[in-house]
């Protein structure tokens, strides 16, 4: 296996000016939410109380953090090895995304201020609701990813010659955390295991304003696959992004053995999604002319989509191919959870909802945030692997790519 | 015996499987889990053939609950078009202009036996207390809105124009009770649409109005097991379904029933994950050993070969 | 007419002396007691004290005013009712109204406090100057601030009658040259009953005297010593017109359909909403419909000191204490926020996002693929 090694070179870049400008507005814009109340800044409603930032900051964000815990699967539970190189930045955007994730809970709760409460007054939980559980999982797994990823930052810090203090600590600290890190990886695994199923059965008790195309006991089984699929797919598109962008050697390879495990994942999710729908009885809703059929079919047909894309092995070598039916993967495991929190659920038709623009700059904020996060990491830490490209690659010596 | 791919798979399929059908068959372990009303259970009767639409109830409900007068809509009247953070109850009118029949409806929470809202929220600040009403604690709420989700009526509202925002509701004037006043709604009532009292109570006045005036209402009492039960009761006229009125269809399964057994299911005593925990962690541990093993067989097997 | 002396006069003699028998008296004496709320118990009292001639004492002292309220006490439908109300009470005092003038006038006065020290009711009628010394008011060389002082001193009860006495009234309208204030604000500390309106409704003061008169008490005053019997509500709030008001049906110029079929006057300035009356339920003259808005004039609130000339006539007021309209509200309203820029912009942003993933992937595409890192399959 190569080993993970910083990409180095500039980070103040024209990307990262512009994202840190996009993430600046977004923060300009939650301080004035906090001023002015929800109601000022975005376009929820009584009718509508869940929007984007729950829908896709939240519930789509933590699942395109989902690569730690796909690839974690492979190389972990299933040993196969040569998977390894993707799992550091993998868990890195897993890190990333889980924080901001949180960050954005705390953004839209209308009481913030006792958040602290959820975590500590035990005696208080009321272990009926499937949000609780959903926090609790995600505050304890915020934590265990950083544990997790903390390797590569105990790696550097304790060659600091700037640093002796921290470095001294990191010295004691790098064999504590890598004797422990079973055990944290296992929790690793554990923990979005609960929560990434439970967010499907959040919706559950909206009961007939949760259409019944999507009103199944079987959803948390739907999101927790379909969460590994994205987590698949967020890891091939970074992987072949930041192979490109960093003038590394593409892991193509690796990536097209990798397709076949999500093709299986995604194969699973629509086997249950379709036999779900049929033995319910529910298939005629799909027929009907309404909103609901049409998103019900464009979730088939991204799930459908990829898998055709991968089905010769010639196709799965090319990564233009591999980058496209990542990105279905994707853009369809994230619509599925989006209806689920949104498109499938009416409280009734006097009502509707739809992002303010303050709100899609909190959104895009986050994002903006959480590649530069990204940008910032894996120029100083050691978390990509592989070797810089052959001459013959890329054009542009990495050091001054973005 | 090394764990492989198969025989984890196969098990995680097996778990997986048991985990559906826990949750789609367990028919007895649902009934088991269901609240029951509490034996001094107060609520409301509303009856629509007797309400004059007077909206008196509206006002007296903001005065009594320190609610301001809702000009937004209508700067010259007090005119909320539904339930919301200053209004707990609402004077809705049910008109068909086809074929002329008109019918009043109050809205307020329906102070259910076993409350979606109450199921939903994660430190309980939405909790059935004193005579099963449903009231809200704000030490306890993060604001997270999940309760307005989870009620079958869209009953809690939010103050959007707050900067520290509560949820909003009827509480069935429990400061009033306290002193032992009637809620302000029934004690303004000039007609008597709207009465307070024990739930069994007024469950029995309503069957008995039903069958003291065959023809003037709908044949049953809206609340006795809708979502399974309410402790508000609504009475409508013959020719007006309840579901016109604006009352959803609902059977008699409380509505977070299926979440709720979604998650006792697969967490019951927390032995699922505490169990996948640790197969998880031998897996890995028996993995790690493999590759230490056959790591240290590739340095020997190197080894050899510089040596020969 | 006016008695000078203080004895006691039999009044059933004068009564009738005027023709009316002791029912119809008594019935008078119900209505008045009614009128102010008292019950009709008060009727009877108040006949009975009457009879007995022991009518309290008032004096009633005439600042910068008009006398409008005193005409108002004399305007009745009914001829002899105004010569009846002067015979509950014991008029000892009145520029207008007694028969002496100059310095026997000034003699009646005191010897009317000093009869009835402590006990009598004084009336103010009138604002008080208060500038320069309030010399801009002065009667038999007095100031008003003067003698009023004097005869608050020594009264049982105070009132004061009319706006310009209750609060300044026309006087103190700005730039206010005299300083003009009224009785409450001369008389701090002191309990004084205001009778605000331009002119009140009779009732409005006959009905505190009379309850002084039979009980020795006052009625409930609100933060503004107005009795609440009168003054509790607003116009608003018990205008004949408040339907049209509810069902959105307003006046929008003098002359047009509204005004002819007595719609709402809300749009024309009214101050209705704001002003604390009585008179849409009394009126004036116990003539129906006689005030402002029963001719189809809006009220211009002249009872209020924050409207009554100084907010200009056609000027509209906010409603305090809104309440609900004649409509209602659907089964389902329409609610929610759906602002179609946002919708455009979101839906551009997602259709971005998903381009440039596809823009990548052709990129991605076209290089030639690496060889593998490490040679796996």
């Amino acid at each position: 296996m190569s080993a993970h090694t910083a990409v180095g070179g500039r980070f103040d870049t024209r990307a990262a000016r512009i994202l840190l400008a996009l993430a600046l507005v977004g923060l300009a814009v939650v301080v004035w939410r906090f001023a002015a109340g929800l109601g000022a800044t975005t376009g929820l409603s009584n009718g509508y109380p869940f929007g984007i930032w729950i829908a896709f900051d939240v519930v789509t964000g933590t699942a395109l953090a989902c690569g730690g815990y796909a690839v974690a699967i492979l190389v972990y539970v299933l040993n196969k090895g040569k998977y390894h190189p993707l799992v550091r930045p993998a868990i890195l955007t897993s890190a990333l995304g889980y924080t901001l994730g949180g960050i954005a809970v705390a953004v839209d709760v209308g009481r913030p201020w006792w958040i602290w409460k959820v975590p500590l007054f035990f005696w208080r939980w009321n272990l009926s609701s499937a949000l609780l559980e959903v926090a609790l999982c995600i505050m304890a797994y915020i934590l265990v990813l950083w544990v997790e990823l903390s390797p590569a930052f105990l790696e550097t810090w304790e060659k600091s010659d700037d640093h002796p203090k921290l470095a001294r600590f990191s010295k004691k600290a790098r064999p504590i955390v890598e004797k422990a890190l079973l055990w944290v990886i296992a929790l690793g695994l554990v923990l979005p295991s609960m929560h990434q199923s439970s967010l499907g059965t959040v919706m559950l008790i909206g009961g007939w304003k949760l259409h019944p195309l999507w009103n199944t006991p079987l959803i948390p089984l739907l999101f927790l696959v379909g969460c590994i699929a994205m987590g698949y797919g967020v890891v091939a598109m970074e992987s072949l992004l930041s192979s490109r962008v960093f003038g590394r050697k593409s892991e193509t390879a690796m990536l097209g053995s990798l397709a076949g495990a999500a093709m299986i994942t995604v194969g699973i999710w629509l086997a249950v999604r379709l036999i779900d729908v049929v033995v319910r009885g529910v298939l005629p809703d799909a027929f009907q002319a309404t909103s609901y059929a049409f998103w019900f079919w464009l979730e088939i047909a991204l799930a459908v989509l990829p898998v055709l894309l991968l089905l010769s092995k010639a196709r799965r070598r090319n990564p233009g191919t591999l980058f496209q039916a990542a990105l279905w993967m994707v853009v369809g495991g994230a619509l599925f959870r989006f209806n689920t929190y949104l498109s499938a659920f009416n409280p009734g038709d006097n009502w509707s909802y739809v992002p303010s623009i303050p709100e899609l700059l909190v959104t895009l904020g986050f994002i903006a945030a959480e590649i530069l996060g990204y940008l910032w990491v894996v120029k100083r830490f050691p978390i990509l692997s592989g070797e810089p490209a052959r001459r013959g690659g890329s054009t542009r010596p990495a050091h001054a790519r973005t | 015996m090394a764990l492989d791919r198969r025989s984890v798979l196969k098990g995680a399929f097996a778990a997986g499987a048991a985990g559906v059908a826990g949750v789609t068959g367990g028919g007895p372990a649902r009934a088991k889990e269901r609240a029951e009303a509490p034996a001094d259970a107060v609520g409301l009767l509303y009856d629509s053939t007797k309400c004059i639409g007077c909206k008196t109830c509206v006002v007296a409900c903001q005065d009594a609950n320190g609610l301001p007068r809702d000009t937004r809509l209508d700067p010259l009247h007090d005119a909320p078009v539904d339930l919301n953070d200053r209004a707990k109850t609402v004077i809705k009118l049910f008109r068909d202009d086809d074929d002329g029949r008109v019918a009043f409806f109050k809205a307020q929470c329906m102070h259910c036996i076993d409350p979606g809202c109450v199921n939903a929220c994660m430190l309980g600040a939405l909790q059935k207390r004193e005579y099963g009403i449903v009231t809200w604690d704000p030490k306890r709420c993060i604001g997270c809105r999940y309760c307005q989700i989870a009620c079958s009526f869209n009953v809690p509202k939010f103050q959007w124009e707050s900067a520290a925002p509560k949820i909003i509701k009827c509480e069935m004037c429990n400061h009033r009770l306290a002193e032992g006043l009637e809620p302000a709604c029934t004690t303004v009532c000039p007609a008597h649409a709207v009465i307070y009292g024990k739930r069994t109570d007024l469950l029995a006045e309503a069957k008995q109005r039903i069958a003291d005036h065959p023809g003037r209402y709908q044949d049953h009492v809206y609340g006795e097991t809708e979502g399974g039960g309410t402790q508000c009761l609504v009475l409508a006229p013959s020719n007006v379904d309840y579901t016109e009125l604006g009352l959803p269809a609902l059977g008699d399964e409380p509505t977070a029933q299926l979440s709720r057994t979604v998650q006792h299911t697969v967490y019951k005593g927390f032995i699922a994950p505490a169990a996948l925990y640790g197969i998880l962690g031998f897996v890995l541990w028996k993995n790690r050993r493999q590759e230490a093993v056959s790591q240290s067989a590739a340095s020997q097997s190197e080894g050899e070969e510089d040596r020969s | 007419m006016l008695d000078l002396g203080l004895t006691p006069t039999n009044l059933k003699d004068e009564v009738l002396g005027k023709g009316l028998d002791r029912r119809s008296f008594l019935k008078i004496c119900t209505l008045a007691a009614a009128a102010v709320g008292l019950p009709a118990s008060a009727g009877k009292l108040m006949a009975e004290q009457a009879a007995k001639g022991l009518k309290p004492s008032v004096i009633w002292l005439s600042y910068q005013e008009c006398t409008g309220c005193s005409e108002t006490l004399l305007r009745t439908s009914h001829p002899q009712l105004d010569e009846l109300i002067l015979d509950l009470i014991s008029l000892d005092y009145h520029e207008a109204l007694m028969a002496p003038s100059g310095h026997l006038a000034e003699e009646a006065r005191m010897q009317a406090m000093d009869a009835n020290d402590g006990k009598f009711v004084l009336v103010v009628e009138g604002a008080i100057p208060t500038a320069d010394g309030g010399i801009y008011c002065k009667v038999g060389g007095r100031t008003a601030l003067d003698t009023v002082q004097e005869a608050a001193d020594r009264a049982g009860a105070i009132i004061a009658i009319g706006s310009c006495a209750s609060w300044g009234g026309i006087p103190s309208s700005p730039p206010n040259p005299t300083g003009a204030q009224g009785a409450p604000q001369v008389l701090a500390g002191k309990t004084v009953v205001t009778i605000p309106g331009c002119p009140p409704n009779p009732y409005n003061f006959l009905g505190t005297v009379l309850q002084y008169a039979t009980f020795g008490t006052l009625p409930a005053l609100d933060e503004k010593g107005r009795p609440l019997y009168a003054y509790g509500r607003t116009i608003h709030e018990h205008c004949p017109r408040r339907a049209h008001f509810d069902a959105g049906r307003f006046v929008q110029q003098y002359g047009d359909d509204g005004h002819r079929q007595g719609w709402c006057l809300y749009k024309m300035g009214c101050k209705g909403p704001q002003t604390h009356a009585p008179c849409s339920v009394e009126q004036f003259n116990e003539v129906v419909d006689a005030w402002p808005i029963g001719l189809g004039h809006p009220c211009f609130g002249c009872t209020e000191e924050t409207l009554a000339f100084k907010v200009p006539m056609h000027d509209t007021v906010q409603i305090d204490r809104a309440t609900p309209p004649d409509t209602y509200a659907p089964i389902h309203a329409e609610q929610g926020k759906a602002s179609p820029l946002a919708a455009g912009v979101a839906g551009a942003v997602v259709g971005g996002v998903v381009g440039a993933g596809l823009m990548a992937a052709k990129k991605l595409g076209s290089d030639a693929p690496d060889s593998s890192t490490d040679g796996e399959d």
